[in-house]
């Protein structure tokens, strides 16, 4: 039996670079042996975009992208397809539970420094997945047909209408209509199934292949590969299999044990992960009196209202998000990780952090004069803290780098 | 220290559940008990008593409703089938949504979701909050849904009740909600009548979710495996890292 694996896979070998890959990627990989519970998020959001893609297929099976149609089927996989109802669950919280995974990926990110040279294209790669992963979030909210999921759609494909000379044909491109419609439904559907998942599986797998190639950063924000023993394996590296394949084995049910309190206690998740108003079918003559996003884009959607221009607002909101890609350049201290910078770094990521949370706080809620003035207060921070990072990253006292990790 | 790092996780999840209190309107209670099939039975012949006549529940079969409150085929199609429709049908209605709209000027909603998208709390205080207003076409209105266009069916059960207001200020009629006052009883005591829109509400939850019982049950098993899978892995995870120094 053994004699005939081994046969097998050395026929393999000779014709396809089956154990060369595997090596590369994970049996001779050498990552860092300092990671922490922040090094977990990784090879969760793989996970859940695993989830999404085969809980997804089997929605499919029995969804039906027509504006006729759509909100009943929903409630016949609810209802009468055999456990129709813990697919839809295991994808709905999938979806917010992904965003939760990749804002926290992120913020490992800016935590240790893993966006710095050799990584800038490693992190310009991570940033593109999330800008699909928010358009297909977007357009799988749709799908459902109910009232929050028609009146969502309807606001921000309107906003497209804002930029000048071309706004209100490119808005009327994107819906195929002069509203939110069947046609709209029809073509998101096909976008949220098709077009943006295999951009987004192309997307992680070159997102893997530039990690492989520089290397993991570590919680030290220092380079292993600088202390090689005389095999060449870097001193303070491990390989990746068997080490981290286990230890996120042990991540991955801590995670699952957390998404099944979600799925099988509470799957609206308070209405934050299903909203109430979506329980209700789409109706295109009655104006909800309260849109607001699902709340992975409320803390974008509160830069949104926070601007008085529409245009201006808009513009705000894009580069809310786009300005992150700018990251690996803004940053000019001379060390990575959060552990050896200084105080103004850490007050302004502490800032940061604060802005953003209550960014995607004030975005939930009904707008008053209050909060549209913490809004305004919290964008300045938000904005401020990635402009003026070249300034105060520079000045910032920082600690010495240790020559190995601690 | 790991179990600390792992509670921090937890802790950062907590400002979405915190986000979920909170909506102003003063609705009483619901308190009920989904898994309780008697309340389900009786809350099931109110229902299908009193709402059928407009109200369809078009998601949802009569024979799924059967098997789930543990009725015999005979007995449900007797029960809760007043029309000649078959146990496998779905719940509809005959009044077509066009002459109902004439009707009442708005067509009776569909109530599959009703309790999900406005919650058990409203249902109930809703069917709770009808007073005699001499000022509407159907004699009534609706404290938490005020000009509300259905007529208080229930009123054979609970009677009719007056609502007390505070005196309007600024030229509007009236001010706050105070309280209500039975005018005339019905065939039920109050307590008796707050039982069964409680039991109509724990039928209403049902439809709207029926399979949450289930799903509760079977979170239990679920988290029992993983928790399992959970101690597995970490022993597994100990063995290796043994050699990392």
């Amino acid at each position: 039996m053994r004699d005939v694996l081994i046969k097998g896979r050395d026929w393999i070998d000779a014709r396809f670079p089956m154990t060369k890959l595997w090596n590369e990627q994970a049996g001779e990989y050498y990552a860092p042996k300092n990671f922490n519970i922040w090094y977990y998020f990784g090879s969760l959001a793989l996970v859940v975009l695993v989830n999404q893609i085969v809980t997804g297929i089997w929605l499919t099976m029995n969804y039906k992208p027509s504006a006729a149609e759509a909100f009943a089927s929903v409630e016949y996989i609810m209802r009468d397809v055999e456990w129709g109802w813990l697919i839809r669950y295991m994808h709905s919280t999938g979806a917010s539970l992904f965003f939760v995974v990749v804002y926290l990926h992120m913020f490992r990110g800016l935590l240790y420094g893993s966006y710095r040279k050799p990584r800038e294209l490693l992190w310009l790669i991570g940033m593109v997945i999330y800008l699909v992963l928010m358009g297909e979030a977007f357009m799988g909210y749709l799908l459902p047909w109910g009232q929050m999921s028609y009146w969502g759609a309807q606001v921000i494909i309107s906003l497209f209408g804002a930029i000048p000379v071309v706004g209100e044909q490119l808005a009327q491109f994107i819906r195929g209509d002069y509203v939110v419609s069947d046609a709209t439904l029809n073509r998101f559907f096909a976008l949220h199934v098709i077009a943006l998942p295999l951009v987004l599986a192309g997307l992680v797998v070159a997102h893997l292949i530039a990690l492989h190639e520089v290397g993991s950063n570590n919680p030290d924000g220092i380079e292993i590969k600088a202390h090689k023993d005389a095999a060449g394996k870097p001193v303070d590296g491990i390989r990746f299999h068997p080490y981290y394949t286990v230890k996120d084995l042990y991540g991955l049910a801590v995670f699952l044990g957390l998404a099944a309190i979600i799925i099988f206690f509470t799957p609206e998740m308070g209405g934050y992960f299903l909203e109430h108003a979506n329980f209700q079918p789409a109706d295109p003559l009655q104006t909800p009196e309260h849109i607001a996003p699902v709340w992975y884009f409320t803390p974008f959607y509160a830069i949104l209202r926070a601007v008085p221009d529409k245009l201006g607002g808009v513009i705000a909101m894009g580069g809310a998000v786009m300005i992150l890609m700018l990251l690996p350049w803004l940053d000019r201290s001379p060390v990575r990780s959060v552990r050896y910078k200084g105080p103004i770094f850490k007050a302004a990521l502490a800032l940061f952090v604060v802005s953003f949370l209550g960014l995607g706080y004030l975005g939930l809620q009904p707008p008053t004069p209050t909060y549209t003035l913490l809004a305004r207060i919290f964008s300045v921070i938000y904005f401020g803290f990635f402009l003026l990072m070249p300034i105060y990253s520079r000045l910032d006292p920082v600690k010495p780098v240790p020559d190995r990790l601690t | 220290m790991k179990s600390l790092r792992h509670g921090m996780l937890l802790l950062g999840l907590l400002p979405m559940v915190a986000f979920a209190a909170g909506d102003g309107a003063t609705l009483q209670s619901a308190n009920i008990d989904v898994g309780n099939t008697a309340s389900l039975q009786r809350g099931a012949r109110l229902f299908h008593n009193y709402c059928l006549g407009c109200h369809s529940v078009e998601y949802m079969r009569y024979s799924r409703v059967a098997e789930d409150l543990g009725l015999p085929p005979e007995l449900a199609q007797e029960s809760l089938i007043f029309t000649d429709a078959k146990l496998g049908d779905r719940i509809e209605i005959a009044m077509p949504p066009e002459a109902s709209a004439d009707w009442f000027g708005k067509a009776p909603p569909d109530l599959t979701l009703t309790a999900r998208q406005r919650g058990v709390d409203w249902v109930y205080t809703y069917l709770n909050s009808f007073y005699l207003d001499e000022s509407s076409t159907t004699g009534v209105n609706n404290v938490v849904f005020p000009d509300v266009a259905m007529p208080h069916v229930l009123w054979p059960l609970q009677g009719w009740q007056a609502a007390r207001f505070a005196p309007g200020e600024h030229g509007a009629d009236h001010g706050a909600f105070e309280g209500f006052e039975l005018v005339e009883a019905g065939q039920l005591t109050p307590g008796e009548y707050d039982d069964a829109i409680r039991d109509i509400t724990a039928y209403m939850s049902y439809l709207a979710e029926p399979m949450q019982t289930q799903r509760q049950r079977l979170g239990l098993w679920v988290l029992a495996f993983i928790a399992v899978l959970g101690v597995l892995a970490y022993l597994l995870k100990q063995e290796y890292w043994k050699d990392v120094h």
